[in-house]
């Protein structure tokens, strides 16, 4: 009786990790480890420190989200989303392994005292030191070097647990179909958007903020948050379009691009609406001890990359994601994924290098290379795991509903 | 010739409703519009309606919304009488961020209310245009113009075959204006 087109879809289809990509990605880490190394020789070890914590948090911090994107998809038992779904899980799958360079990185600019050494340092709570600083000794109940790397481990390890425990059980759908694997994909969906939710700011506020331990910002974990999540979302969508490309995926259409346009386009704004909320009122209030946070990003080597960061992040997604075409294109959508993955780089890069680097200031071979080498690390390995599984969780609930999704 | 100015097909299943529409089309049938109680994923395409222009609306009620709070702002709190609040200028612009986002915001989502009951006849007090009862219920309904077709035996036998559980021949447009 249907008169739908019925197209029938290969969903057994495997992506095949090998040739140009595979090529590229490594050519990428052998880049970044020769920046990496670079950076060591030349502009020293706290500048190089500094693009570490940039690109590792940038790494984690998509494939978190994408984990985060996925538990969305759940619990809004959405249906769109489930042709595409194996990506962000191939992101979320490589968690754990982007948490562990991360927590070497803060580990060793922790103890190294290249990072973290506004609130990391001999005599800092000490009041009988020369070095003694009251504001940083009353902070550091929470910040201290047991408890931060704890709250690293712990935080950043529930979330990889997580993350696998919810792309084991899509591929077990897989392999029994049914739909236990879905219900308790939103079970655990459901806890760890909560996990995550209200733990997010906090691994933002370690991990950046306290990089300059005597400011602070409530605003900041959420204004990180966005990054995250508008960075992932780019990535994700990237990822589908090269795929696209490359001949896979033929169940997905311009109709999901549109929808994930959509998510880039409204969490640029929100993004720029929490960065406005935490600008306008430290701008309005004008307390030295708020204000110190702007003025360092407004010394002339800054200024023009903070003033980017907003043309990019915001006025461009607003002015060419506003039309509905525009999100249907693929060319448009691949250009502005690029541009915001750029953009939020910039984003990170103002926010970790006036706090950490005092001398040795600047953009170069050590920024590029090593944004080059980490983009290399996240594509071989998500990838990689992408390869391993079929593209499509063909036995997912709503794949039909995925299938015949338009707008 | 007879009085009737439409002929509506009505269906008890969406796929039947598809299935009619192609059947009128094969057989060079204008359609004049479709009725439905719930959203048919691709029905605007099979049917060619144009995509709907709300969008620019909004986009103009939203930019006439934006001019509207910075002049507001621009009279107020700076041409008419300058005030300094907090030791910041008089035309402090990133003070006036929020207001102008918020009339944008507001001039927008009213914009757009205003357009939607002006394009779909539902303002209070204003009798709806429903062709069949029961496409507001449990009833798909496809409409054709039956001064445009003549043929309406064979409009009638094709909906039947397509499945249509009642074809009505309507002398007038609009059967909810008693």
């Amino acid at each position: 009786m249907g008169t739908h087109g019925h197209t029938t879809y290969n969903f057994d289809e495997r992506f095949e990790f090998t040739g140009k990509a595979k090529t590229f990605s490594l050519v990428a880490i052998v880049v970044g480890i020769i920046a990496i190394a670079y950076g060591f020789m030349v502009n020293g070890a706290e500048r190089t420190f500094a693009n570490l914590l940039l690109m590792g948090y940038y790494f984690t911090g998509v494939c978190a989200a994408s984990a985060c994107f996925m538990a969305i998809q759940y619990v809004a038992q959405a249906g769109w989303s489930s042709g595409l779904i194996r990506i962000p899980q191939a992101f979320a799958s490589t968690l754990p392994i982007a948490a562990i360079i991360l927590i070497v990185i803060i580990a060793a600019g922790l103890f190294t005292h290249n990072l973290y050494h506004h609130w990391h340092h001999e005599g800092l709570t000490d009041p009988d030191s020369p070095h003694y600083d009251a504001l940083i000794a009353g902070k550091s109940v929470f910040l201290n070097a047991p408890a931060f790397l704890a709250r690293q481990v712990i935080f950043l390890g529930t979330y990889s647990i997580l993350a696998l425990t919810l792309a084991k059980f899509s591929y077990q759908e897989d392999l029994n179909g049914g739909l236990s694997s879905y219900r308790k994909s939103f079970k655990y969906s459901a806890l760890f958007l909560v996990i995550f939710g209200f733990t997010t700011p906090i691994w933002a506020f370690d991990t950046i903020m306290s990089l300059e331990a005597h400011w602070f910002s409530t605003m900041f974990g959420w204004y990180n948050f966005a990054a995250m999540w508008v960075s992932a979302l780019c990535a994700i969508t990237l990822t589908i379009i090269l795929l696209k490309r490359a001949g896979y995926i033929s169940w997905v259409n311009e109709n999901h691009l549109h929808d994930l346009g959509k998510f880039i386009f409204g969490f640029s704004i929100f993004w720029t609406y929490v960065w406005f909320a935490q600008f306008i009122l430290i701008w309005y209030a004008n307390m030295p001890e708020e204000t110190v946070y702007f003025y360092k990003r407004w010394e002339p080597e800054y200024k023009p990359w903070f003033w980017l960061s907003l043309i990019i992040n915001f006025v461009c997604p607003l002015l060419v994601l506003v039309d509905r075409d525009a999100k249907r294109k693929e060319s448009i959508m691949l250009f502005m994924c690029i541009l915001l993955l750029a953009g939020h780089w910039l984003d990170y890069y103002i926010m970790v290098m006036p706090g950490t680097v005092e001398d040795h200031r600047g953009f170069g071979i050590t920024e590029i290379g090593t944004a080059i080498g980490f983009v290399g690390l996240c594509a071989f390995l998500m990838l990689s795991k992408l390869a391993k599984h079929p593209l499509a969780p063909k036995n997912h609930p709503f794949i039909e509903e995925s299938l015949h999704h338009q707008i | 010739m007879s009085n009737t100015k439409y002929i509506l097909g009505s269906f008890e299943h969406p796929d039947d409703l598809m299935d009619g529409i192609d059947k009128l089309q094969k057989a060079n049938i204008s359609i004049y519009d479709v009725y439905t109680p719930m959203p048919i994923h691709g029905i605007e395409a099979k049917l060619g309606v144009p995509p709907s222009r709300l969008p620019i609306a909004a986009f103009i009620f939203g930019l006439t919304g934006t001019l509207s709070g910075i002049s507001l702002l621009y009279y107020t709190q700076y041409k008419d009488w300058p005030m300094i609040i907090g030791g910041k200028p008089a035309a402090a612009l990133p003070d006036w961020v929020p207001v102008t986002f918020e009339l944008t915001i507001l001039f927008c989502a009213l914009g757009m209310v205003a357009t939607y009951y002006f394009r779909n006849h539902l303002f209070p007090g204003r009798a709806p245009r429903v062709m069949d009862l029961r496409a507001t219920d449990d009833r798909f309904v496809v409409a054709i113009d039956a001064k445009e077709n003549s043929n309406h035996e064979e409009i009638e036998s094709l909906l039947k075959d397509a499945g249509a559980v009642d074809v009505l021949h309507n002398e007038r447009k609009y059967v909810s204006y008693e």
